[in-house]
């Protein structure tokens, strides 16, 4: 630690990413590895754990218990809910949303997906690609997580044999690219030995590919976002009314895509107004241009009426508003979703009245059959639905922004976040979904 | 040999981290924070900021100032108040305040103390005894926002919180009934007399709030760096010999350079040995630290593994 200096600390990118895998696969274990490797575990948290291994009559200190933090988790000996973990090397800076692999956690991975740019998913090499891995596969598809690597863990356990593992990462591969991951990574790992997770393995000199942290530390993050389509959803206007700043008016937001530019010709939705961007406020500096995930004010030539809610787009690129959506879901409440079902709808920053007007099916994450017209999804269901709002809404499509693609719907009496959406198609492959409800076999 | 990477897709071409386009991850954080300033701003009609003049609330504040510049920070700040505080932090609080043209509310444990609402507990520790008037203070005002300092790298029960914590009419807090929280979609409804506690640092280590602080140049009381400092050594940790708590009969008071890595209550709250005098000095500190704050310097943490959860669920910070 002490070659790093101040400015090399401060210089480093930041890499959101989840891991999806089961307490079997191994998943613990290489998040303790990673953390402990890379000198994230300290010494307290350390003792703390193994005073309370030993307290729990185990020998060796379960590493389980640094992300397991409820008291439920550990009585329970599970994991519940997603952990968030953070830790750093020299290049960069992680933030780990650690998932339970568990099929009634379902609502946990999507949750850890939502926001990463790389997905880790554990197989144990004994038992190859099985249900639960097509299910973090898919997930991270739907989702459109851009990076996925597929960490083939307990290679100690089949000799280190390449063959094992080129077995398993090809059809992993082949899978996870007919859902249309853009980019699978496949690693032979031991995390219990500790082969390729943080140092590379000396058992396998025929693998010739990054470990698992020399990956999450290289791997390219999606900067390109600021090439899409450029969008501001307003969260507040700024107007100060003093005596030195009477006529400041600026419109306040995250850039959710893309780039702005002063000058650039803009216009509200819903409202259709156009003017120009006169000005772009990065925090107190002026800047000539700004793009996500950059926090902004914009400054327009005309002052017109814009309030919370609304969205700034460039005049050449701006979405169709719509009141009809069809998407992909996720539902994350306990109570069902329904037909007829009376919600809110968030996205961006406008919050809307909406009705669910159609389930046309369920889809089974493990062998990807769809259930024609379920009539409701309960938690952790997988689900087609069609909504009709209120007032029109400016949505892209998820696969051109994750960000001003993706909704919440809220139960309006008690505020319960029910339903993650995803607008337009499930998954950037064609059709890789099978119609029929009762096949339950899936074959290469 | 097996090759690693497999490009299945044909989309956009990422670019790496020498792109025009890559934030620092400072910079990622802090826009993430003021996202979160301004979804309160946005959706709560009496948001407040828990101000303790610790470094945490002082970066929350620094945060809050720039999201909402040129205009004026649009919540007041509410300090829940020992009774055992440092006085160069009480200084450095008013001090602030008054800089900013702010309005303060204090909750003050020794008057709940004084009127006999709450008891001074055995080993004379405060920081539990906080939730009562803080709750208090919650309902009285009405406020249906509060930020909170918290981070999720401190504890493993932080660990699971959300940026969007719901509470009670109680301030009590369900970890098991936790709103999945998904994309940047924070979801803020809740009923007349329940509120939110909201949490911008969530995703900051304690590195990345002094990275932060030394970037922005934001001042901080002086407690946080080497100075000398008449201690007693209680549980391991350097305890500030004085009014309250300490020194017992059989723990020795001596000389030390010592600096603070957190503020609380002063009772409770441990001194590091250091040499820090500077903010690069902390920061290489910290670095190369192999000890939590809160395990460096925090004694109502090491009561037992579910300390925090419990306190949490009963409505603590």
């Amino acid at each position: 630690m002490s070659t790093i200096t101040t400015e090399d600390l401060a210089a480093t990118t930041l890499l959101r990413f989840a891991t999806a895998g089961s307490v079997d696969d191994g998943k613990s274990t290489l998040v303790g590895r990673l953390l402990h490797d890379s000198k994230s575990v300290l010494t307290d948290q350390l003792e703390a754990v193994e005073h309370a291994s030993r307290n729990r009559g185990q020998e060796a200190p379960d590493l389980a218990l640094l992300t397991d933090g409820l008291r439920a988790e550990r009585e329970q000996g599970i994991t519940i809910d997603v952990a968030y973990r953070y830790f750093a090397t020299p290049r960069r800076r992680f933030i780990l949303a650690d998932t339970p692999g568990h099929v009634q956690y379902t609502r946990n991975m999507v949750t850890g997906a939502s926001t990463a740019e790389l997905a880790v998913v554990l197989v144990d090499a004994r038992n190859g690609v099985v249900e639960q891995t097509r299910r973090h596969a898919a997930v991270a598809a739907l989702l459109r997580v851009p990076h996925v690597v597929l960490a083939v863990n307990k290679m100690d356990l089949v000799d280190y044999e390449e063959t094992v593992f080129a077995k398993i990462a090809e059809e992993f591969t082949a899978y996870a690219g007919e859902l249309g991951v853009p980019e699978i990574t496949a690693i032979p790992i031991s995390a219990l030995a500790g082969d390729n997770v943080v140092d590379a393995s000396a058992n396998m000199d025929w693998y010739g590919g990054p470990t698992v942290l020399e990956h999450l530390e290289t791997v390219a993050v999606s900067h390109d976002l600021a090439h899409c389509h450029a969008r501001l959803p307003v969260q507040v206007v700024i107007r100060p009314q003093t005596a030195e700043l009477p006529d400041y008016r600026g419109y306040a937001g995250q850039i959710a895509a893309g780039t702005f530019r002063v000058g650039d010709p803009v216009t509200v939705l819903p409202s259709g107004k156009t003017s120009k961007i006169s000005g772009i406020d990065l925090l107190g500096k002026p800047v000539d241009v700004a793009w996500t995930p950059q926090s902004v004010t914009l400054l327009l030539e005309d002052d017109i009426d814009i309030s919370r809610g609304d969205l700034i787009v460039p005049t050449p690129d701006a979405p169709t508003a719509t009141q009809d959506i069809e998407a992909t879901v996720c539902h994350v409440a306990d109570q069902a979703l329904t037909v007829g079902h009376r919600v809110l709808l968030k996205h961006g920053t406008r919050t809307v009245k909406a009705i669910v007007k159609d389930i046309p099916s369920r889809l089974t994450l493990d062998d990807l059959s769809l259930h024609p017209h379920p009539g409701q999804l309960v938690a952790n269901d997988i689900g087609r639905v069609k909504i009709r709002t209120a007032e029109p809404l400016p949505v892209d499509a998820y696969a051109d922004s994750r960000r001003t693609g993706s909704f919440i719907l809220i139960d309006p009496n008690d505020g319960t976040t029910l339903t993650a959406g995803m607008v337009g198609e499930s998954f950037a492959a064609p059709e890789p979904v099978k119609t029929e409800a009762d096949d339950e076999g899936w074959d290469f | 040999m097996t090759t690693a990477t497999a490009i299945t897709g044909t989309g956009p071409t990422p670019e790496g981290d020498d792109s025009p386009y890559a934030l620092s991850h400072l910079d990622a954080l802090e826009s993430e924070a003021v996202h979160i300033f301004r979804e309160v701003a946005g959706e709560f009609e009496r948001p407040v900021i828990l101000f303790s003049g610790g470094k945490d609330s002082i970066v929350m504040l620094h945060l809050a100032l720039k999201a909402f510049a040129p205009a004026p920070v649009p919540f007041s700040l509410l300090h829940v108040d020992t009774g055992h505080n440092f006085p160069e932090v009480l200084e450095y609080r008013d001090r602030t305040v008054e800089k900013h043209g702010l309005r303060l509310h204090v909750a003050s444990v020794q008057e709940y103390i004084d009127r006999g609402a709450l008891k001074e507990r055995p080993d004379g520790t405060r920081n539990p005894l906080q939730t009562v008037p803080l709750t208090e203070a919650i309902q009285q005002h009405r406020f249906d926002a509060v930020f909170g300092g918290g981070r999720r790298d401190e504890e493993k029960a932080r660990a699971k919180e959300r940026v969007f914590s719901l509470r009670d009419e109680f301030s009590q807090w369900d970890p098991r009934r936790q709103r999945p929280e998904l994309w940047q979609l924070y979801n803020g409804r809740h009923a007349p007399g329940e509120h939110v506690r909201v949490f911008p640092l969530s995703n900051w280590t304690e590195l990345d709030v002094w990275q932060y602080i030394a970037r922005e140049g934001i001042e901080l009381p002086q407690i946080y760096f080497a100075h000398k400092r008449e201690v007693f050594r209680r549980s391991g940790m350097w305890l500030t010999a004085g009014e309250w708590g300490g020194p017992k009969d059989d723990e020795t008071v001596e000389t030390r350079q010592v600096r603070y890595r957190t503020v609380g209550d002063m009772s409770c709250t441990g001194a590091v040995d250091s040499d820090a005098t500077t903010l690069d000095a902390v920061i290489t500190e910290i670095a190369a630290s192999r000890l939590t704050e809160r395990g460096a310097t925090r004694a109502d943490d090491k009561m037992s593994e579910a300390a925090m959860e419990d306190r949490k669920r009963e409505g603590y910070f």
